[in-house]
């Protein structure tokens, strides 16, 4: 870059708001409180505590829910002795082999496939950073997760299920499987997991402040 | 009260994915990527309203088969049935859980309707260089991006619903083609959500408007 002005270092204290691009001094924040943006009241930044160890153990936890979510049948009916469960991806491949393809792909890729990778991208990231290994190429990564993050709707389908079987509970008896609480227990988790998670921990370790570079 | 200065007005970019600043080159068009994280920076979101526009219009288009196709076809030993989405929550309101039904029809019927409403007006209001209800329209269009994957839900519940009541064999259920459609409607009005880029409501402020002074000091953000 030819432009003397490129290398110039904006002030290491200044910030500007993601939703209205008011720049403002960054507050120092003590542990657990949020800094709000003076003009749009968004959410400027964040000091969750412990955030290393504790968005370690909960993604952890979340891992071990997500692989019983999609191992264990989730749902079931029960009608006459007879029993029959379902598991998410059954239910996908179902789906999928009716010629709905691209709603098969679609609850795939939201239930399935984007959390699981959201999960597995946070664990290479802070798994390295906990023993101390860091790599400027983890920021990269991290943008990944990001991009990722919107589409995991686990939530959202969970609230389906329920509905799906307050739809059928007057055809047989419904079953509530493992991978059903599980799921549930998968959100909470997350939640806990994206509220301590610190995304500074991420930024503080990359190289320089240097201009944009082309 | 002081003149607020942005980002934009101070000669630098924020990057949308870890908030460095980097000062912005004068009129340079090449692609320039954040010296932190790598993501490609931009003073705003490229093309912002016109990619906002066409997604809007793609989703309002697919959001009428959406709901006057059938989304689900029931066929059991007593003749077979075709659903709507309207028709999904007129059962549930039938046969009693009517707080289900409420949810169903807010999320399924609501939701997208209130997402292609929304984000229009946001889009022409920017357009027009409104400076009315800056905080009105910021607090609209969080509530756009937070609502608007609850619309999922229904592609869920044929998900289900499709599974459970073939592997149990009296009846068969078989996705419909509003399915597809209502699929594609949740996902181009999220996109159209992404594609705004919420900056654009504030930027009428930095218009030129008859000499009020320019305060470099930046703006102490509040505690909670
Ligand atoms: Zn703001
Ligand atoms: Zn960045």
């Amino acid at each position: 870059m030819t432009d003397p002005d490129a290398h110039a270092t904006p002030p290491a204290d200044l910030l500007a708001c993601h939703d209205c691009d008011l720049l403002q001094t960054e507050p120092a924040l003590a542990p657990g409180e949020t800094a709000r943006c003076a003009r749009c009241n968004a959410i400027l930044a964040r000091n969750p505590p412990d955030s290393l160890d504790r968005t370690l153990a909960l993604t952890f936890t979340a891992a071990v829910l997500y692989l019983i979510a999609n191992l264990y049948p989730l749902v079931g009916l029960e009608m006459q002795g007879r029993r029959v469960e379902v598991s998410l991806f059954e239910a996908v491949h179902i789906l999928w082999r009716d010629g709905v393809e691209p709603v098969a792909a679609l609850v795939f890729v939201t239930a399935q496939l984007f959390p699981v990778l959201e999960l597995s991208m946070i664990l290479v990231v802070l798994l390295p950073l906990r023993l101390g290994r860091v790599s400027p190429r983890l920021a990269t990564f991290f943008r990944l997760v990001r991009s990722v993050q919107p589409w995991g709707m686990v939530e959202v389908f969970l609230l389906g299920m329920l509905v799906s079987l307050v739809k059928l509970s007057h055809l047989a008896t419904v079953i509530l499987g493992t991978a059903f609480w599980a799921t549930a227990a998968l959100i909470v988790v997350l939640t806990l997991a994206a509220r301590a998670f610190d995304t500074r921990l991420l930024w503080q370790l990359a190289p320089g402040d240097e201009g944009a570079r082309p | 009260m002081t003149r607020q200065v942005t980002a934009r007005e101070a000669g630098l970019m924020s990057c949308h994915v870890c908030g460095q600043l980097a000062r912005s080159p004068h009129g340079a068009a090449q692609r320039l990527r954040c010296p932190r994280c790598g993501a490609p920076l931009h003073l705003r979101k490229p093309a912002s309203i016109t990619t906002t526009w066409a997604l809007l219009l793609a989703s309002a288009l697919l959001y009428i088969p959406a709901n006057l196709l059938p989304m689900m076809t029931t066929a059991s030993l007593t003749g077979s049935q075709e659903d709507t989405i309207l028709s999904g929550v007129v059962f549930l309101w039938e046969s009693g859980s009517w707080p289900l039904a409420l949810v169903v029809f807010f999320a399924s019927v609501m939701v997208p309707l209130l997402k292609i409403f929304a984000l229009s007006y946001l889009t022409a209001s920017v357009q027009s260089r409104s400076r009315r209800g800056l905080l009105q329209r910021a607090r609209l269009y969080r509530l756009v991006e937070f609502v608007g994957r609850w619309s999922m839900l229904d592609i869920y519940v044929i998900t289900i619903l499709v599974a459970l009541v073939q592997f149990q064999g009296l009846a068969t259920i078989q996705a419909g083609p509003a399915a597809v459609a209502f699929g594609a409607v949740v996902v181009l009005t999220m996109f159209a959500a992404m594609s705004f880029d919420p900056r654009l409501i504030w930027d009428p402020l930095s218009d030129p408007v008859d000499g009020d002074p320019v305060d470099p000091a930046p703006e102490r953000p509040a505690h909670d």
